[in-house]
């Protein structure tokens, strides 16, 4: 179809030699909108805003939902001005490596300007998902007061508000449809945002409140989701017990989310069957979570609820393995697994033979500091997943061991990994049977899996896995390194060898300057580049800065050591200029 | 105070803490690892005590730091619930604990500094806790919270291994080796939950799972706390089985002298046998002998909690 329209305007152009220098295409405006409207990837957008001007122009009057997956990479007056009619925006602030506080507090990400030039722009504005931004109270009352249409809000290992923000977007928000708060720094102040729901509104459709601790009303909590007809997402927190987690599923048999609370609590056996009847009407339950604290006694009251399930979180849950085995025969259909690793090897086992249509697994670590613990996964649920497995194509593990050969055969069972995160948990292991560096086991994955896009490496690494990453991962967009290499020479074959790279993280590596100029023509087309506890030097980044002038990079100075020493630099390629928020610890060269 | 973040709670060093842990959890039973009493002890601040005073000061410091980790949260929240006018919410020095045992010091009057900790060998069974005076500090408790990544052992990496902030803190307040909070495994084949008595120099664990019914628990109980009787106490050695009569360990645990209560989930104290004993299993983080005297206002409030439960 593409090519029907470059033709089409082609020959109307040529006919047209004397008109106006802009082309009058054979397809209206309107007609071109109409289609361009249908199109919801931003990546596709982005390419048909390529195509000539007229496309550019009709995409951006039909673009209603812009992602923006780095804040400072474009200001918000851009964004407004090339897209008029958004209604739906998502944001993400700091980089990844904020979730485990390498990054200061206060670096910046502040939602507020953003919801000032919005309230101007976008008065209309429906949906705004954030992750990790920084959002106070203060702006989510704003934005509760400014936007008068404001149906979805959802925030995602966010920081800097409390329950005193939630309470202002459930009293002003008239329309709201999705309130979802998960695994932000909230100051949880007290539950009573939730009461702030005024009696005759009537609009949820989603509802996560399972990462906030204080107790809400339950009665208000009852009440709302008995009127609200359309709830499909129900994620209560832990203090819900099973009896009012019963009452709430009786109101709410529709529901296709739902995260349970603890999932503990002394039962009758007729508030037994109550709890079992209440699930066994919850036919159309695709995703279930929560469980924070679940008896072994009661998981079989869920059972009759999971036929449907598709993704079953069980990250909070700690279950062992004969429990999840127990739980898994129940769900023929699941697609995505999270697990803690105190289902260990044998609960593997019995993902490996219970879940044939799996395609995710997480294994989460109960214990990740404990360096005594016997406990946990090994290479062998590993294999065993991969054995029964063979879609599975995400995979994020955590061990304490792993081998070249265990991984070199996981790979071969699932060759379509999309996204192999795998995780040891001691820096710099080697591969415990043979004492040998891990390059193997990452080289067979790269080698292995052709559209793998994701790839985090662990245990002890030499130059080698980057030669491999280099050399095979062509499809490869995001690349998280720890503890690992030997020299410069990984990551020029990194920056050499992988063209779709995007993202790039790397900590406690030996990279130095060489490391970080290798990447010069690399990075305009990246979206960001984090190196920490590296051997990098100012030196190093001004010469960066100096020779990409579109490029911000920023050098995190925490403490007044070593003046020419660089411990964390951010590099990311931005439209907007150096930040004007900066705080003084970061320095834009 | 960065002293006292990098002992455990009876102020042990590092290596003594894990593996002494380790070989509990190894062994699985009830053994008492002689090699944590041989241990220098000192409250924060404060030179390690001579030997000989040992006992008294591990037993102020037991209490002392009892109070930090598990009281405090209890005390924290509303003053006299244990019956004691407190000073919740003080930012008492814990060394103050210290004071609690010499004869001055008892009101908590005046922030006594290390060198003021006492070593009164008051001997067991000796005047505990007076009134008005709740040993606690809360702001070493809260650091102590926010730096739930950095266990006893080596020195932790920051942001390793790469988990979100969020679920390291979800999961070391269930984690059954996190230092503070749940000492007690949920849902898995043992349940190992720290006993204390007071006056007694050194904590026991015990597996809730071996028990089938509080009958069972209390005299296991007895047989471990025999040793533990008014005037008689070692520091040293296994805590003889031989010699005491169980009679008396009755009247200690079930009679006046003594009330066998526990701290659940929720952080609070509770009287152990209200509610049935499976549900006590599930809930129960630690348990402590304590003193009559001291339970004053537990009970009742023990009942409405339970009511509110059911």
């Amino acid at each position: 179809m593409t090519c029907n329209k470059r033709k089409n305007q082609e020959e109307s152009s040529s006919s047209d030699s004397d008109e106006s220098t802009r082309v009058a295409s054979s397809f209206p405006d309107e007609v071109l909108e109409r289609v361009l409207a249908q199109l919801n990837s931003h990546k596709d957008r982005s390419s048909v805003s390529l195509v000539c001007k007229d496309w550019y122009d009709a995409e951006r009057w039909s673009r209603t939902h812009v992602f923006i997956g780095n804040c400072y990479s474009v200001s918000p007056e851009i964004v407004t001005r090339r897209f008029p009619n958004v209604r739906s925006v998502t944001l993400k602030g700091k980089p990844r490596f904020s979730d485990f506080n390498l990054v200061p507090p206060n670096w910046g990400a502040q939602i507020h300007s953003w919801l000032l030039v919005f309230a101007a722009k976008y008065s209309f504005l429906e949906e705004l998902r954030l992750k990790r931004m920084s959002v106070s109270d203060e702006s989510l009352e704003f934005l509760a007061l400014a936007f008068p249409n404001f149906k979805a809000l959802s925030l995602l290992s966010c920081d800097g508000f409390s329950t005193d923000g939630l309470a202002a977007i459930a009293t002003h928000c008239k329309n709201l449809t999705e309130l979802d708060i998960q695994e932000n720094d909230i100051d949880d102040k007290s539950g009573c945002w939730l009461s702030c729901f005024p009696e005759n509104f009537m609009s949820l459709e989603v509802l996560n409140f399972a990462n906030l601790n204080n107790d809400v009303n339950f009665e208000a909590l009852e009440r709302l989701v008995s009127r609200c007809k359309s709830l499909r997402v129900l994620k209560v927190n832990k203090n819900i017990t099973l009896e009012q987690l019963q009452r709430l599923l009786v109101h709410a048999p529709q529901l296709r989310e739902l995260g349970t609370g603890s999932f503990l609590q002394e039962l009758k056996a007729c508030q037994y069957s109550d709890l079992k009847s209440a699930f066994h009407n919850c036919k159309n339950l695709n995703i279930l979570s929560g469980l924070s604290e679940a008896a072994a006694l009661f998981l079989p009251a869920l059972y009759p609820a999971c036929a449907n399930l598709t993704f079953l979180n069980l990250s909070y849950t700690a279950l062992q393995s004969g429990e999840l085995a127990d739980l898994l025969i129940h769900c023929p259909l699941l697609q995505r697994l999270w697990v803690l690793d105190t289902v260990e090897d044998k609960g593997l086992e019995a993902v490996g033979s219970n879940c044939p249509l799996l395609e995710e697994l997480r294994v989460f670590p109960a214990d990740p500091f404990e360096e005594d613990v016997v406990h946990g996964v090994t290479e062998s649920g590993f294999l065993a997943v991969s054995y029964g497995c063979r879609r599975l194509h995400y995979v994020l593990y955590f061990c304490r061991q792993m081998t070249n050969a265990a991984v070199a055969t996981i790979v071969q069972n699932c060759p379509d990994f999309t996204h192999f995160r795998l995780c040891i948990m001691n820096p710099h292991q080697p591969d415990y049977l043979t004492d040998e560096p891990m390059d193997e086991a990452f080289g067979a994955v790269v080698k292995t899996c052709t559209k793998l896009q994701r790839l985090a490496v662990s245990g002890l690494l030499t130059d080698l896995t980057f030669e491999y990453i280099g050399r095979y991962a062509k499809n490869l967009e995001t690349l998280s390194v720890a503890f690992a290499g030997s020299s410069d020479w990984s990551m020029q074959c990194v920056f050499g060898g992988c063209p779709k790279l995007r993202k790039l993280e790397i900590r406690d590596c030996p990279f130095g300057n060489a490391a970080l100029l290798s990447g010069l023509e690399k990075y305009e087309s990246m979206r960001s580049l984090w190196m920490s506890g590296c051997k990098v030097t100012m030196n190093g980044c001004r010469l960066l800065a100096k020779e990409m002038p579109r490029l911000n990079v920023e050098v995190i100075k925490e403490c007044e050591s070593d003046d020419s020493q660089v411990d964390k630099v951010y590099v990311y390629r931005s439209v907007a200029g150096p930040r004007r928020d900066a705080p003084s610890f970061v320095l834009t060269l | 105070m960065s002293v006292q973040l990098e002992h455990d709670y009876i102020g042990l060093s590092s290596e003594a803490a894990s593996s002494m842990e380790g070989s509990e959890r190894k062994t699985g039973g009830l053994n008492l690892n002689l090699k944590a009493t041989e241990l220098r002890l000192g409250l924060p601040g404060s030179e390690s005590p001579e030997r000989d005073n040992g006992v008294g000061v591990l037993k102020s410091l037991l209490v002392v730091s009892r109070a930090k980790r598990g009281f405090s949260d209890a005390i924290d929240g509303g003053s006299g619930k244990w019956g004691l006018s407190g000073n919740g919410g003080s930012d008492t020095e814990l060394c103050k604990g210290g004071n609690l045992f010499s004869p001055r010091g008892v009101n908590g009057g005046g922030k006594g500094g290390g060198s003021e900790c006492n070593n009164q060998n008051t001997g067991l069974g000796g005047p505990v806790l007076k009134d008005g005076v709740v040993p606690q500090s809360p702001k070493p408790l809260q650091e102590k919270k926010s730096q739930l990544s950095a266990p006893a052992a080596k020195a932790q990496v920051v942001g390793w291994p790469p988990i979100r902030s969020f679920r390291k803190n979800s999961m070391a307040s269930h984690s059954p080796k996190s230092d503070d909070d749940a000492e007690g495994k949920s849902g898995s084949g043992c349940l190992y939950v720290k006993v204390s008595m007071d006056g007694a120099p050194y904590l026991r664990k015990v597996d809730l799972k071996t028990y089938g019914s509080y009958m069972d628990l209390s005299s296991a109980l007895e047989k471990m706390f025999s040793c533990f009787t008014i005037g008689q106490c070692s520091s040293q050695g296994v805590p003889s089985r031989d010699g005491l009569n169980e009679s008396r360990l009755m009247d200690l645990l079930h009679g006046s002298e003594y009330v066998l209560t526990y701290e659940d989930k929720d952080g609070d104290w509770m009287l152990v046998g209200d509610v049935p004993w499976e549900m006590f299993t599930e809930s129960c983080k630690r348990l402590r002998i304590m003193k009559s005297s001291e339970a004053i206002g537990l009970a009742p409030r023990a009942m409405e909690k339970c009511k509110n439960r059911n």
